[in-house]
């Protein structure tokens, strides 16, 4: 009975408290960040406004470069958040999935001789691309959920073959497009000045967030990601949910690729988007999402992968060699899953409490 | 019980898929019998031909050359990182071949697996890229003189008499040989010509990191006119960044680009007197392995175990559509 009670008022009195306390975790990252930036030099914050070569008005400086390459980030931070939360895995395939539908897209957009003209509209190749990434994902999802295969071993399958699957779309030839409006979704559109990854990352931020208000996804991921008999007991069907998560992590995966292409106006194989499965993850865990599954956090994941970006461009400002900027979010992992641990946040709850007997809120 | 089974069932098939996946990067064109037809037998250790365009056109020249038909049985395992490569090489000596042909993934790391294969006597050909080692391990290098490229590179660059030389240097995987040459090259002109070398990173012969740099620096407001770039993947990120931020660049305009490789796009930008210079690294190479195993055959001696590869430079003033289909890649 008291039990039982303490699970109703979990989760009654837990949305409103966790969702200041999760978004604590990015939000405190990007303040110590903007700091770190602020002391060593305010012209991190600076934003002109310039003209690009085709002579349109564009707004330059590191913020805007932030929100530019943060944004295949945060896209697909949306679908490894639900790919986390009902699994309780990640998917590490999402830089292989890229290549594969960056490949599709210029397939489709070069046609089989590798014309540098545009033999299809656009919006054939990026549906198509869209389609193949959900077969993909439905893929991994079917191997994850109706297979009990564990996330990361089930999609090692495609992080292996999926760069090789790739070259084969396009019999291992590196298409090009001349065509200056293939480059306008990497880039900007003519009389916008603000780039316009931002805008699709954006759109997708809209579809997520109406989806996870209009619909039940986000509670029946989380009731799965929790306990999976659970929720079955209450007429959910766990296997389904897992398997929905992947197919709409292969969607983001598709709309990143298109953007990587997009920047382009090509692709290389071997390097698109290399490594950025680990960003993804490490999007979703600096959300202070629980990588184990269950609760999650949109908002926090996504502004976890504009941290990540953040990161990134503070240190390429510092001159640090490329090579080590691995090492330095390694850094950042380590501190954040250390401080995330119920040992740590027990005392630092203590120490707060200590400090600041009166206060029970903590002070954001 | 039952479900425990097919777990056990799950992960048994899930090992012998990876194991698949695995043996994906190898591909046997004939027999193992293969000696016995009088076919010599060679194992082709290369980089992942999905690479780049050069290493592309690398892996197909060798797989045209190397065939039944020209008397060959060749086995190809392909790899960018230095361990896997070295498990390759074990299996290829294992499997006995005659001729060991080897593109390191990294310079150093190889005198055990070569011992191996000198006690197995296997002759190895080194093709490339070059290793540390002892030369007495294999029987011949060829190579591309990077060396000699980025020098290259760095005079033309100083033939141009720019008021002065800003410059952003983009490398590619620290470690290559590639990388090690063209800085290199770059580094003994920059020093001896006093050269202001703005920043010097490495964006691992991958476009996005090289727009990434590039733009970092553009948004730093940092002074530079010109763009050494160990690629021409990277010298096409860094000016795909440059035209975000209307900096002209090309014949006569604000930046210099130089890019390596001669990929045919990258020699109809410097046609179009968008970029100013590229460098060629010839990865028709086949043809020159050839020749080494054909004498080896014969009982010949190589007298000088590096070889090195025809190559030359691209004026963006000087090219011509013939160079553009000759060279290009």
């Amino acid at each position: 009975m008291s039990k039982n009670e303490g699970k109703r008022l979990d989760t009654q009195a837990m949305p409103a408290k966790r969702f200041n306390k999760q978004l604590l975790i990015p939000l405190a990252a990007l303040a110590a960040l903007a700091l770190f930036n602020l002391i060593v030099d305010p012209s991190f914050f600076k934003i002109s406004i310039g003209e690009n070569s085709a002579g349109d008005p564009v707004l330059s400086g590191y913020l805007i470069t932030i929100l530019d390459y943060g944004s295949e980030l945060a896209i697909l931070a949306i679908g490894m958040t639900l790919v986390t939360a009902a699994s309780g895995g990640q998917d590490i395939s999402v830089g292989a999935g890229i290549a594969i539908a960056g490949s599709v897209i210029l397939r489709v957009v070069c046609g089989s001789e590798g014309s540098t003209e545009m033999q299809a509209p656009l919006i054939v190749a990026f549906l198509i691309a869209c389609v193949v990434s959900m077969l993909f994902g439905a893929f991994n999802g079917t191997l994850v959920a109706y297979f009990k295969i564990q996330p990361m071993v089930a999609t090692l399958i495609l992080f292996t073959a999926g760069r090789s699957i790739a070259a084969w779309i396009n019999n291992n030839e590196l298409p090009t497009v001349a065509d200056p409006s293939f480059a306008y979704f990497g880039g900007f559109f003519p009389g916008v000045p603000i780039p316009s990854p931002f805008f699709i990352a954006v759109a997708c931020m809209i579809i997520i967030a109406l989806v996870l208000k209009f619909t039940n996804l986000g509670l029946y991921t989380q009731a799965v990601g929790i306990n999976g008999s659970s929720s079955r007991l209450n007429g959910i069907n766990p296997e389904f949910i897992k398997f929905l998560s992947f197919v709409i992590l292969g969607l983001c995966v598709a709309v990143a690729g298109f953007i990587k292409v997009s920047r382009l106006s090509t692709i290389n194989y071997s390097v698109i988007a290399k490594d950025i499965e680990m960003d993804a993850i490490l999007a979703v865990a600096l959300g202070g999402n629980a990588l184990s599954g269950g609760k999650f956090n949109m908002t926090a994941s996504i502004l976890g992968a504009y941290v990540i970006q953040f990161l990134t461009t503070t240190l390429y400002k510092m001159d640090v060699q490329s090579s080590a900027l691995s090492a330095y979010k390694a850094i950042v992992v380590i501190a954040l899953v250390v401080l995330s641990t119920p040992v740590v946040r027990s005392y630092i709850s203590k120490f707060i409490k200590m400090i600041k007997p009166k206060k029970q809120e903590e002070v954001v | 019980m039952k479900k425990k089974l097919i777990s056990v069932l799950l992960a048994m098939a899930m090992v012998f898929a990876l194991a698949a996946c695995g043996g994906g990067g190898e591909s046997k064109e004939a027999s193992d019998s293969g000696s016995a037809d009088g076919l010599i037998k060679v194992g082709i250790i290369n980089n992942d031909p999905n690479e780049s365009g050069y290493r592309t056109a690398n892996d197909k020249d060798l797989k045209a050359k190397f065939t039944e038909e020209n008397g060959y049985d060749a086995s190809f395992a392909y790899s960018l990182k230095n361990d896997e490569q070295i498990t390759a090489a074990q299996k290829f000596i294992q499997d006995g071949v005659d001729y060991l042909i080897l593109s390191a993934a990294d310079v150093s790391g190889w005198d055990g697996v070569l011992q191996d294969a000198k006690d197995a006597g296997i002759r190895v050909i080194l093709f490339d890229r070059t290793i540390k080692a002892d030369p007495s391990l294999y029987e011949a290098s060829i190579i591309s003189d990077m060396d000699k490229e980025g020098k290259d590179a760095a005079n033309w660059l100083k033939n141009q008499k720019l008021d002065s030389y800003n410059i952003i240097h983009l490398q590619g995987t620290m470690g290559s040989a590639a990388q090690q040459g063209r800085t290199s090259g770059l580094n003994t002109v920059a020093k001896k010509e006093g050269w202001n070398i703005v920043s010097q990173q490495t964006a691992d012969w991958n476009a996005e990191k090289a727009q990434q740099i590039v733009q970092s620096a553009i948004d730093a407001k940092k002074k530079f006119n010109v763009i050494y770039a160990e690629n021409d993947d990277m010298a096409k990120g860094a000016v795909q960044a440059l035209d975000k931020a209307r900096i002209s660049h090309g014949v006569g305009k604000d930046v210099v680009i130089i890019g390596f490789d001669c990929n045919k796009w990258a020699l109809e930008e410097l046609k179009a007197k968008k970029w100013n210079y590229d460098g060629q690294c010839n990865p028709i190479q086949a043809g020159y392995i050839d020749n080494v195993i054909k004498k080896l055959q014969k009982g010949e001696k190589i007298e000088e175990k590096t070889i090195y590869l025809e190559e030359k430079g691209f004026d963006a003033n000087e090219i011509t559509d013939e160079d553009i289909s000759k060279y290009g890649i």
